[in-house]
């Protein structure tokens, strides 16, 4: 099975479109999405409604914080912006779509994979894993060989031996990565929808579980369609300008 | 199943245990048949597929963590590698069953052989001084470091270095397994870099400095640096330099000094850019610069050492860079010029480009280089006679056309080839000496051009790497 990898797209359309397109060529058999389908960006309606698509024909996805975030009343202790971009999101979604998003699950075991947004140890409390230290703890915290997970945005690998000692490695893309039986990884394949490490390319990851091996991907997509849409959209520039950059 | 319990004639996933050929500290070797011939129709294999040999870790047998770890390492990077100058591979068993490594046996002895019997003659120094930088060479471009360059691990193949066991060496583009997981110093104690002392594992530049050790020993019978086991006497290198290795051997060129010291330097910057600059200059010795370091003849004095000693305590070794950027920090640029009568304008153009490519690289290395055309038969005296002056002429006029770059003297060299064929003396030439880049003029429509063909074009097509094309520009 080749399984693609695809977290964090945030209801960005033109960066969906060409991840998917890649892994397609990629000849990927099967698809994961890690959560916060939707979230920041201006088309929560189509890139739902892909994610639905894709999970109708075997794909898998998964709970994020942005997708919790649409289901919950606003109890008052949401930020102004926030709760403006929940609610807008919120509008475009039909009734099908937010049952959809309530159905979700926080976390899915295959074979000796587990897939989560956040993390293992709690994966609905959106802790971050932005460091060694958490990605330990992950780690610690599950079973896994491997465990896939987005919500940071930084494409990252850590990987611990039997004896607990980790590291952390940052991958180049394209070059395919063996993961050893003999130890744990924990697999970040950074936002498709929102990059912030500097280059505004979507990523993506995907995992051979007949060879093991993990290949990291960066997509190069329309990202100035994407950001003028958020800001027809009415939604904060900020967001529109970050797809520029990748920050 | 454990290691030790391994006999001829077992079977494991369709591999048949033949013969034990050696048992080293961390793995033994077997001679292996393939029972499901699995590689028969492979790509590459239409030589039919070479004696397999079988790498076994002895993970039980070992109280050293870094046996384990190494064979991971090794397990990851080898399925990256192919040319030359390494072993194919041809596949890994789990650690979940047994771990092993199969790949293709390198018939032979190793370097250790010869090694054995230095002081060698200085014609086979250089040669293995050669064979190694280009395999190295080949290495830093696929990625890897090596991190542990002796002569048991280097074998010898239809004349070509091939490099063995990657279980210290580092690719990267894959996770360095060893650095997370070990504090210590890894690496072989005589060949050890100052800054694989110090925990550096990205520096390519290590692996010249195994190989001064390497040349070093070879020269003199001698190693630089004794037989260290304790950190402390490992970081002695940090701060304590050889005994000239003159002082060894009295024959010794001085141009071969200044090489081998070059590669011993402490600071990485002081060495050789890359392999292929080493390779190139001990191919080319008299295109070489020579310093201080060639005439010396016994170690520096007792305040140099105690001034470098505290210099060392606070040493920041950390080189933070990868293989690749060190190689295209680095190229080699070859300039192929024709200064007949005419071609002044080609070779204005030629040098304006060249000057472009210098400051967008300045660490480059510029080659000039011109052919000389000779027949195809024999000269009589008189004939080479004119010829020597013409050489001399020619080298003098690529100096002329260099001098308005202002390269500094030790990254520009000059050559004067003689061939027949002058695009093929030029292809080999970047060939055999890792050339980056060809810089070369296009004579354009000339009647010249329909007589003798077009030399860029067959250089263009048949260079194995970049080549640049310059035209006259006359509009």
């Amino acid at each position: 099975m080749l399984l693609a990898l695809m977290t964090d797209l945030h209801a960005n359309r033109e960066a969906l479109s060409a991840c998917l397109a890649h892994a397609e060529q990629q000849k990927v058999t099967r698809y994961a999405f890690l959560g916060d389908i939707v979230g920041y960006g201006a088309d929560p309606g189509w890139v739902l409604q892909t994610v639905m698509d894709y999970v109708g024909k075997g794909a898998f996805a998964l709970m994020g914080n942005h997708d919790a975030g649409i289901l919950q009343e606003d109890k008052g202790d949401m930020n102004p912006v926030a709760r403006q971009a929940v609610e807008w999101t919120r509008a475009q979604l039909s009734a099908e779509q937010i049952a959809f998003i309530r159905a979700l699950p926080y976390r899915i075991e295959l074979q000796d994979m587990l897939l989560v947004h956040a993390n293992a140890w709690a994966p609905d409390k959106w802790e971050y894993i932005d460091g060694v230290m958490e990605a330990m703890r992950s780690m610690h915290a599950c079973k896994a060989a491997i465990t896939f997970c987005g919500h940071v945005h930084m494409p990252t690998l850590y990987h611990m031996t039997l004896t607990g000692k980790t590291g952390e490695f940052l991958p180049t893309p394209e070059s395919s990565i063996p993961l050893s039986k003999q130890r744990r990884w924990l697999v970040i394949p950074g936002s498709v929808g929102q990059p912030r490490d500097g280059n505004p390319a979507a990523c993506y990851a995907t995992f051979d579980t007949d060879s093991q091996e993990l290949t990291y991907f960066r997509v190069p997509y329309d990202h100035d369609s994407a950001a003028k849409k958020i800001v027809a959209a009415g939604l904060p520039a900020s967001l529109a300008a970050r797809l520029l950059t990748g920050d | 199943m454990s290691t030790r319990s391994l006999q001829i004639g077992m079977e494991f996933d369709g591999y048949r245990l033949d013969e034990k050929l050696h048992t080293g500290g961390m793995a033994a070797l077997w001679r292996v048949t393939d029972l499901r011939q699995r590689h028969l129709n492979k790509p590459g294999m239409e030589n039919g597929v070479p004696p397999l040999i079988m790498k076994v870790p002895l993970l039980f047998s070992s109280d050293d963590p870094t046996a384990i770890v190494a064979f991971e390492v090794e397990q990851m990077i080898m399925p990256k590698l192919r040319g030359d100058h390494v072993p194919r591979y041809f596949g890994a068993g789990d650690f979940d069953a047994q771990p092993y490594i199969v790949m293709e046996m390198i018939a032979g002895e190793s370097l250790r052989s010869r090694f054995e019997k230095a002081p060698l003659p200085l014609d086979e120094v250089v040669s293995v001084g050669i064979k190694v930088a280009n395999a190295l060479q080949d290495l830093h471009r696929q990625h890897v470091i090596h991190l542990d360059i002796k002569p048991s691990n280097i074998m010898f193949r239809h004349g070509l270095a091939v490099l063995i066991d990657f279980g210290l060496s580092r690719h990267d583009r894959l996770p360095d397994l060893l650095d997370e997981e070990f504090r210590l110093p890894m690496g072989t104690g005589p060949y050890i870099s100052p800054e694989q002392v110090m925990g550096v594992r990205n520096e390519p530049r290590s692996d010249l400095f195994a190989l001064g050790v390497l040349l070093y020993h070879l020269v003199t019978g001698e190693r630089p640096f004794g037989h260290p086991t304790s950190v402390s006497g490992l970081k002695k290198r940090l701060y304590r330099d050889p005994i000239p290795p003159r002082n060894h051997r009295a024959d010794m060129p001085d141009w071969l000094q200044e090489i081998i010291l070059r590669c011993l330097e402490v600071d990485p910057n002081a060495r050789f850019d890359t392999a292929a600059q080493l390779a190139f200059l001990l191919q080319h010795p008299e295109q070489l610069t020579l310093t201080a370091r060639a005439k010396k003849d016994q170690q520096d004095g007792y305040l140099a050492v105690v001034k470098r000693r505290f210099k060392a305590v606070g040493a920041d070794l950390v080189l933070q860079h990868s293989v690749s950027e060190q190689l295209s920090k680095a190229p080699i640029i070859v300039v192929a010029l024709d200064l007949s009568h005419g071609s002044e304008k080609l070779a204005e153009s030629l040098r304006q480009i060249t000057r472009r490519m210098l400051q967008t690289e300045p660490g480059a290395r510029l080659a000039c280089l011109t052919v000389r055309k000779t027949s195809r038969i024999g000269m009589d005296e008189s004939l080479i006679q004119q010829g020597e002056n013409i050489h001399v002429k020619q080298l003098v006029e690529l100096k002329h056309w260099a001098r308005p770059l202002s390269v500094s003297s030790d990254k520009i060299t000059f050559h004067v080839l003689e061939s027949p064929d002058p695009a093929m003396a030029i292809i080999d030439y970047a060939h055999n000496n890792d050339v980056d880049h060809i810089i070369i003029g296009s004579r354009g429509s000339s009647a010249l051009r329909r007589y003798l063909g077009s030399v860029s074009a067959q250089v263009v097509a048949e260079a194995d790497c970049t080549v640049t094309v310059v035209k006259n520009n006359e509009k």
